[in-house]
């Protein structure tokens, strides 16, 4: 860790910065400074903002309120390309650069050195030499960028950005496909720009990264800043609660009523599942009428998971057994015709079929399952699609809208009725309540232990930790695409489940293996 | 008003139609007469039926495949495979054996394309115009690159008989039709099609087996071509490799988008596919009775062609209204 | 190959020029297009009897109709150093580089059935083709002979819209019918050379001239169109060869079948055989050195029903058509 003793003068400063897109306000009044010479995380969940500030300071976006100062003076960059010119570089995970162009060309895009109007190749291969030797690479730089290693594509940006005079480096997960030695590499070059002044913004998603070499960290949630604190004074557990949110003692409360509530005999069981560099081997017993979360901070593996459970993704070890019998999951099909059923967290791509009705999309997965020669008669669709339009109060009630004009919460609400439909055994929900207006919200939640009560097995993904602790029985959680802890009654707590994320354990370290 | 009727599903498609035929009437007064010539009814408007027949086939495979989000340019190669299996084999070995090995290879045709698209993933642009180029020169290796003729009337009967004075052709595209609209809506296979079309992504992940979906709406046009190259093969009473259903698949794709199917998939009606078969039809029947020299065809086809996709489109629909607004 | 083999085939063929050679030793290379139609199959074939007929060794290289082929099958003929070279070229261009090759080994060139572009004129020793606008023509006064000064409406199928052979035999008709005012086109629409278009083509010509009462005659640019229109005639309940006469070119085997049956009147034949006559060229420019006008033309042959059509279908059908 990087000693951060004194703060040094501010080189980046945002002030009151805000977007909006449509109705969703993805920025509100954040503020966040950069000092020179630092390495400065930039952490928050899926939809916290981060991405939206980086393309609202550097002018992707154009803002709707709030200044940026760059030493002290006012700057309003039109483009990716106006913020280069003014000393604001950004390098995205997948590197933009040309990977048919030798590393040399794609150094010096549109600014080669030229004489009387011809590129002078070898000048430019001497200088981008030495250019990336001062970040200890050495490489043949008359080769295609392509046929070097992401991590190496990634040091010539950064070198092409740094060459360009740039004062603040921002770079976005540029971690997430390199292995540990790439990233030892990357860090060297990253305390090199620092200590030559350059301020570098550091995204990303791994804490034990933004332990290991940033400074100080600012973390933002659902568009606003949570708070900025140097790393040294942070504890791990303390981050984690500024990302996730909420304080511990708001949600003890609502964990009453899922007490009472007896489990029923295992349903489904999972024994040493897994799928290498997917998910690590887990265990999982899921019993009818009872709720398991799965927790875990993003990219942790609880989507995976899901997948796995429901043949989205063929697992390469381990069995799954349903009432005691072996079963394979090759597919969502082979899912299906056990009684699973899977709402996806992407509603749009992976859930609804936007141009067919509410009613289509309701009976498919019956329909699906029933197979080809037993259609439903279009009275037993009506029907079907009434019922749940009722039950679950599907808005506009009227079957033969297209789904794709209701709200994101009536969308939901359509692909819970699709599985229902089917009495399932097993529903998998992965975030239901993502983007869903506050109302629905609630209803959701309260669809969720009722459907509980009836019997049924639910296995819950969600990032809001405290509306997970309010309906689940067991909460297991995840870290670094393993199951690493299993709270279970009394223990299913907001600081708990923060506790066990938290836990700098070696789990990282084999995750980094599979 | 305009918006709201041109918005009502085909209602575009059968004002084209019937324009178009009004038009055909104005440039050949005879247009509409029909009388009966040894036992089969005579008339323009039995050409634009019985011309139409071989689009119209494929187009009944075509909308399905489109819908799924597929295209398939095999179709018009397809053609001439089968016609030049059925040519060469009705003489000696009789009608159903000929329509069988003919209607196998578009079986086995379909086959392949569904097994490229469905199982290998490729792109289905790419992955039927492998058989549209090389199925051809299969063709014209089975005919050894001339015309193959035949006396077999049981087979010349597919392309020039009739029923009840009805040509036969026009026939086995309503039989096909009715065939194909009962195991399409009559099962559930219409509504999976249309899901995995609109979401393939989605159907997978509802339980759908999107890939036998793709598979076997490969396999079924497949199928239609074959007939279609059959009827081709016997209306001139010959297999003609180099020219049968040459290009026809463009007309087959043009037939389906002007029955309002989208090249993205989802939403299919097979029956107004086939309206977009008869309206490229009787747009070419009317032509070559127009007495326009040959030079201005393609030229009348394509500015037909836009005016019946200008009708269908949304924005040109709002347009019309707010014009319509306007003038009040 | 290697250039020593080159040199040495060069040689060899400096030698046979030399010395005058008697026709058994001439060995003749034929770059051949494919087998794109019956009459090109029927061209191969014949060429294959008339070079035996002469007691020439004929190599025949099939492009499968590509320009890429052709220019290859021309220079292993170079290399084989045989006497003369036979080219049926797919395309009029681009042939420039590999024919001045052939003229500096000291090979003739015969064009066979197709021309190239003016610029290659010496790079070849003569073309052998027909005329198509001869063609056209010879159908033509057959029509005028036919109908003997009666007024007659004339309908004319036409081949591909912009290909030159259907221009030429379109041209060669109308020079006749501006000669005899008895004869009128009263309409004509392509059929793109295909039986099936021909037949549709005819279908609507009927229905447009009152059932085909108003028709007196059909000429089609080629017999394949002429077979699809005789099945619409046919259909609509009309006897094709007696209440509209028949006429058409390129005389394939399916056409002396119709007039065998009464159902054709005539057709102009475009001859399969343009190796006989460029043969007789080449042999007599080997032997005595005599230079052969630049173009050959071929005979354009009128058939009718006097003409044996029958024996002609069982001699034609032979062929490869």
């Amino acid at each position: 860790m990087n000693a951060a003793s004194d703060p040094g003068p501010a080189l980046l400063e945002v002030r009151g910065l805000s977007k909006s897109f449509g109705t969703l306000r993805a920025l509100q009044e954040v503020d966040f400074t950069l000092r020179a010479g630092e390495i400065h995380a930039l952490l928050g969940e899926n939809g916290a903002g981060k991405s939206t500030l980086i393309k609202a300071v550097t002018g992707v976006f154009p803002r709707d309120a709030g200044i940026v100062r760059l030493g002290g003076a006012e700057v309003a960059p039109r483009s990716a390309k106006a913020a280069v010119d003014a000393g604001i570089a950004t390098v995205y995970q997948e590197v933009n650069l040309l990977q048919n162009l030798s590393v040399a060309q794609n150094l010096y895009l549109g600014r080669q050195p030229t004489r009387f109007g011809l590129v002078r190749e070898a000048e430019m291969r001497r200088r981008v030499t030495a250019l990336l030797a001062e970040f200890d690479l050495h490489i043949d730089v008359a080769e295609p960028l392509g046929n070097y290693s992401v991590a190496v594509q990634h040091i010539a940006a950064i070198a092409r950005a740094v060459d360009q005079s740039a004062r603040v480096l921002i770079l976005d997960e540029p971690t997430a496909s390199l292995d540990r030695h790439e990233v030892e590499i990357l860090f060297a070059v990253m305390r090199k720009l620092a200590k030559r002044g350059i301020g570098v913004v550091f995204v990303t998603h791994f804490l034990d990264q933004v332990y290991e070499i940033c400074d100080r960290i600012t973390v933002l949630r659902n568009g606003r800043l949570v708070g900025e604190r140097t790393t040294a004074e942070l504890p791990r557990i303390e981050l984690i609660r500024m990302m996730l949110g909420r304080e511990l003692a708001e949600t003890t409360s609502e964990r009453a009523a899922t007490q009472a509530r007896q489990a029923g005999e295992v349903c489904a069981r999972f024994e040493d599942y897994g799928k290498a560099g997917y998910v690590a081997p887990f265990n999982l017993a899921l019993r009818r009428g009872e709720v398991v979360g799965l927790a875990g901070l993003l990219g942790s593996g609880r989507t995976e998971t899901a997948r796995l459970v429901f043949g989205a993704e063929r697992a390469d070890s381990g069995s799954a057994t349903i009432d005691g019998a072996p079963v394979r999951l090759q597919s969502p099909r082979d899912a299906v015709a056990h009684g699973f059923g899977y709402c996806p967290e992407e509603r749009k791509t992976d859930g609804i079929i936007a141009e067919l009705t509410v009613r289509e999309n309701i009976v498919l997965a019956l329909q699906a399952k029933r197979g080809l020669a037993k259609p439903l008669s279009r009275a037993e669709q009506d029907e079907i699609a009434m019922r749940f339009i009722r039950m679950l109060d599907i808005r506009p009630p009227e079957p033969e809208r297209p789904i794709g004009l209701l709200s994101g919460g009536n969308q939901q609400k359509v692909l819970l009725a699709r599985w229902l439909a089917t009495a399932p055994r097993l529903l998998v929900l992965d975030e239901p309540t993502r983007g869903i207006d506050v109302g629905a919200h609630a209803e959701i939640i309260r669809l969720i232990r009722e459907l509980c009560d009836d019997g049924l097995a639910l296995l819950v993904i969600s990032s809001e930790l405290d509306e997970i602790v309010t309906y689940s029985d067991r909460v297991i959680v995840l870290r670094d695409r393993t199951h690493v802890d299993e709270l279970e009654g009394e223990a299913v707590d907001v600081s708990n489940i923060l506790v066990a994320i938290a836990a700098a354990g070696t789990a990282g370290a084999e995750a980094g293996q599979a | 008003m305009m918006q709201r009727l041109l918005q009502t599903r085909g209602l575009a498609q059968i004002i084209a139609l019937l324009a178009i035929l009004a038009i055909d009437r104005a440039v050949s007064p005879q247009f509409f007469d029909l009388r009966m010539q040894d036992g089969r009814l005579f008339g323009s408007l039995i050409d634009v039926l019985n011309r139409g027949a071989p689009v119209a086939l494929l187009a009944l495979g075509m909308v399905l495949v489109i819908a799924t989000r597929g295209i398939d340019l095999s179709v018009g190669a397809v053609m001439a495979i089968s016609g030049a299996i059925a040519a060469s084999l009705a003489d000696t070995y009789g009608l159903p054996v000929a329509l069988a090995a003919a209607l196998g290879a578009g079986l086995l045709c379909g086959l392949w394309n569904g097994f490229l698209v469905a199982v290998l993933g490729i792109q289905p642009i790419v992955a039927t115009l492998i058989l549209m180029v090389a199925g051809r020169g299969v063709a014209q290796l089975i005919t050894e690159g001339r015309i193959v003729t035949f006396t077999a009337p049981d087979l010349v009967w597919l392309g020039n008989g009739a029923v009840l004075g009805v040509p036969t052709p026009v026939v086995v595209v309503i039989g096909m039709l009715i065939i194909t609209g009962a195991v399409v809506r009559g099962s559930a296979l219409g509504l999976l099609i249309e899901a995995t079309g609109g979401n393939a992504r989605a159907s997978e992940l509802a339980g759908i087996g999107t890939r036998a979906m793709i598979l076997a709406v490969y396999v079924w046009c497949g199928l239609c071509a074959a007939l279609a190259g059959v009827i081709a093969a016997a209306d001139i009473m010959g297999a003609d490799a180099n020219n049968a259903g040459l290009w026809l698949e463009l007309d087959a794709i043009l037939a389906v988008v002007i029955g309002g199917t989208s090249l993205f998939g989802g939403r299919f009606s097979l029956a107004l596919a086939m309206v977009g078969a008869l309206i490229i039809q009787a747009m070419n029947t009317g032509i070559l009775l127009s007495g326009y020299p040959p030079e201005f065809n393609l030229l009348v086809k394509a500015a037909v062609v836009l005016v019946v996709l200008l009708l269908q489109s949304p924005r040109f629909a709002n347009a019309g209204a707010v014009l319509g607004r306007a003038r009040q | 190959m290697t250039s020593k083999a080159l040199l040495a085939a060069t040689a060899l063929v400096a030698l046979t020029l030399a010395l005058p050679a008697t026709a058994a030793e001439l060995t003749v290379g034929f770059s051949q297009i494919g087998s794109e139609s019956g009459w090109r199959a029927a061209e191969t074939s014949v060429s294959k009897t008339e070079a035996t007929k002469r007691k020439v060794t004929l190599k025949i290289a099939d492009a499968q109709q590509k320009q890429e082929n052709q220019i290859k099958a021309i220079r292993s003929f170079i290399a084989q150093g045989v006497d003369a070279i036979f080219l049926a070229p797919v395309v009029s261009s681009g042939w420039d580089a590999v024919l001045k090759e052939a003229k500096e080994a000291k090979i003739p060139v015969v064009l066979l059935d197709r021309d190239i572009d003016p610029s290659g004129k010496e790079l070849y020793l003569t073309a052998v083709t027909s005329d198509s606008v001869h063609e056209g023509a010879v159908a033509g006064e057959w029509l005028a002979k036919a109908v003997a000064g009666k007024q007659c409406n004339v309908v004319e199928l036409q081949g591909t819209v912009g290909a030159s052979v259907a221009t030429n035999r379109k041209k060669g008709f109308d020079s006749v019918v501006a000669k005899n005012a008895n004869l009128k086109v009263v309409r004509s629409q392509t059929g793109d050379f295909t039986r099936a278009k021909g037949k549709e083509v005819m279908e609507s010509f009927i229905k447009a001239e009152g059932g085909g009462k108003n028709i007196c005659a059909v000429y089609a640019h080629n017999d394949d169109m002429m077979v699809g229109a005789i099945q619409a005639m046919k259909e609509a309940g009309l006897k094709p060869g007696k209440d509209i006469l028949t006429v058409s070119i390129d005389a394939v085997p399916d056409i002396f079948k119709a007039i065998a049956a009464g159902e054709a009147n005539a057709t102009v034949e475009l001859t399969p055989n343009m190796a006989g006559p460029a043969l007789d060229a080449i042999m007599a420019y080997k032997a005595k050195g005599t230079v052969p006008p630049k173009w050959i033309q071929t005979e354009s042959k009128l058939y009718t029903a006097a003409d044996d059509p029958q024996k002609i279908y069982d001699s034609k059908k032979g062929l490869g058509y």
